[in-house]
């Protein structure tokens, strides 16, 4: 019944060459084409069940461990995390660490990568292969000594000692990214600023940053979304309810599972992915797809 | 000589904070991890050798570990995210537009929500109460304590769940970079579908597949909150892999110079890999 109904737009989808070969080639085709979205769709189904608890169990007031559909759906959930203590605080520590952790690494990335993008030197090389080498180097290894260490030098408990190493941690790929970045920067741009006169300092300023913007904003974005999204860091590296990001809060408020509101939980979950998932949607409509940022996901 | 000296100035702040929090902290964990510091009372600390080395071989909790991480990695990496982003990408290609977008984006969420929110949605999903059991039941089909009879597979299937996307992402990318007339050419020739992927696709996508599985072995070797907020490495330490385990000792049991013993392993593991990988990289260039 099916392959009848989508048989006249076969031709449409399967034009060119194809068509030489007459209809048993079409029917093949339009065969393989509904075998292969039947499959997705399977796939896409169950990748979509823990999505479909989220939403659903978010608007129900009686939320249970189960998908199903809320019988009376409010937004009580949300009013009810909607408090000081179990979202705002949390949520302005999340800004405060990975924003401040952002912005220190974009700056110290578009400054590292125009050097290395332009001068020729022999310790460039191993430089950036250093550089990449830490990228995927497994952090997680590290955050015990990190514990010891911020303890030694008084840092642990505090937010900017926390924002200093996630921005230590992500510079690496930073880096990498935005040494690409830059490579993509025409040079002549910069050789008519040599050539009026301006010093390389002036030309970094007026001439490189500017047109390396889109470069910084995307590894802005990038870098934030691994951060906002970090557990293993501010759950080590901070102690005080106080400091806690939302990834930590999120797990000392709800970790407890036996007598929690999972409708609460959800509804917080969504507040607290919300703004990942929106950075996400910008860097992926201005990279076509959004692969660029597969370079090295890593905990 | 200065002139020198002031261009290369701008990668001073970015070598500043690289030394200081990451080669820092690598450098104390090789000291650490041959000393027998504890939580409580730095000063006592001395310098015991290759000791943690030697308890962390005969200790059977850390061999459990390490089977786990195993795996763990084998099941979620190499099977799970790998076969199945490669799968993903294939259907992808011979499939209709809308339902090629849905499922890009049904699995793409997966990917970006945070990692502790990931770990939160499976376990409502493989809890007792949860919905794979209601899918049981409602198929009449037997059911169990999925979280209780086998974590490290619940764990390994919510490792595949998040992370499935970066394989198809990056496999998405490698096919289309296949010539249409070679698998046409193939295909004309009579060969099947099974021996056009192995004959033709697979040899090449090869670089990427080592790309791939390098970069995904090296995620998941350091996965710790998904699994901490599924099943906290239980129960007793059936789904306890090496990150844990590194954080049990450490800060659970207050060895902190026995967990950066295991924790330098991992991390040299994870060196090797890296290693490995850029290897692969310089012949792609």
């Amino acid at each position: 019944m099916r392959p009848t109904r989508t048989g006249p737009r076969g031709p449409a989808v399967a034009a060119g060459r194809r068509t030489v070969r007459g209809r048993p080639v079409l029917r093949r085709a339009t065969r393989h084409r509904l075998a292969a979205d039947a499959a997705l769709l399977l796939t896409a189904a169950a990748f979509a069940i823990p999505l479909a608890w989220l939403v659903l169990a978010s608007l129900d007031p009686h939320a249970t461990l189960r998908v199903g559909l809320p019988a009376s759906p409010t937004l009580g959930n949300f009013s009810a995390v909607l408090t000081d203590e179990i979202t705002f605080t949390p949520m302005l520590n999340s800004l405060l660490i990975c924003g401040g952790a952002t912005l220190l690494t974009v700056v110290c990335a578009a400054l590292a990568a125009y050097p290395l993008s332009r001068f020729r030197s022999r310790l460039c090389r191993p430089y950036l292969l250093t550089v990449l080498f830490a990228t995927c180097l497994p952090i997680t290894a590290v955050m015990v000594p990190v514990y010891a260490l911020f303890v030694r030098v008084d840092l642990i408990d505090t937010r900017y000692g926390t924002a200093l190493f996630l921005a230590a941690a992500q510079l690496p790929f930073a880096i990498w990214l935005m040494k690409n970045f830059t490579d993509g920067v025409p040079k002549a741009l910069e050789e008519a600023a040599w050539t009026d006169g301006a010093s390389w300092w002036q030309t970094l300023r007026r001439i490189i940053l500017p047109l390396m913007g889109p470069g910084c904003g995307v590894v802005a974005i990038y870098t934030f979304i691994m951060m906002w999204g970090n557990f293993f860091v501010p759950f080590m590296l901070l102690l005080s309810p106080e400091n806690l990001p939302a990834s930590v809060s999120i797990f000392t408020f709800f970790g407890n599972y036996g007598a929690i509101a999972f409708g609460e939980l959800a509804a917080f979950s969504i507040l607290y992915s919300t703004p990942v998932i929106l950075l996400y949607i910008l860097v992926s409509r201005r990279l076509g797809g959004g692969f660029a940022l597969g370079g090295a996901v890593k905990g | 000589m200065n002139r020198r000296l002031l261009r290369w100035s701008p990668l001073a702040p970015a070598t500043v904070l690289l030394l200081l929090f990451l080669a820092g902290p690598i450098g104390y964990c090789g000291y650490l991890a041959f000393t027998d510091t504890q939580l409580t009372g730095q000063e006592s600390a001395s310098f015991v050798g290759l000791a943690n080395f030697r308890r962390a071989f005969a200790d059977p909790a850390f061999r459990n570990a390490v089977v786990l991480t195993l795996v763990f990695t084998v099941v979620s990496s190499l099977l799970g995210q790998n076969t199945l982003g490669l799968a993903l990408a294939g259907l992808m290609r011979r499939a209709s537009r809308p339902v090629r977008a849905l499922t890009g984006a049904v699995v793409i969420t997966a990917w970006v929500l945070p990692e502790i929110v990931a770990g939160f949605l499976l376990y409502t999903f493989f809890e007792r109460r949860g919905t794979l059991n209601a899918l049981l039941e409602w198929l009449h089909l037997p059911t169990q304590d999925w979280l209780f009879t086998l974590p490290i597979l619940a764990v390994s299937f919510a490792n595949v769940w998040r992370g499935t996307a970066f394989s198809m992402l990056i496999y998405s990318a490698a096919l289309a970079e296949i010539p249409r007339e070679v698998t046409e050419s193939a295909a004309v020739d009579g060969a099947g579908g099974l021996r056009r992927l192995w004959h033709i696709t697979l040899p090449m996508i090869r670089r990427s597949i080592g790309t791939n599985l390098m970069l995904n072995t090296l995620q998941t070797l350091s996965v710790f909150g998904l699994i901490w907020a599924i099943t906290r490495g239980g129960p007793g330490n059936r789904s306890q892999t090496l990150p844990v385990f590194m954080y049990d000792q450490a800060f659970l049991k207050s060895l902190i110079g026995y967990g950066t013993a295991v924790a330098l392993l991992l991390l040299v593991v994870g060196a090797l890999f890296s290693a490995v990988y850029l290897r692969l990289l310089r012949e792609d260039t």
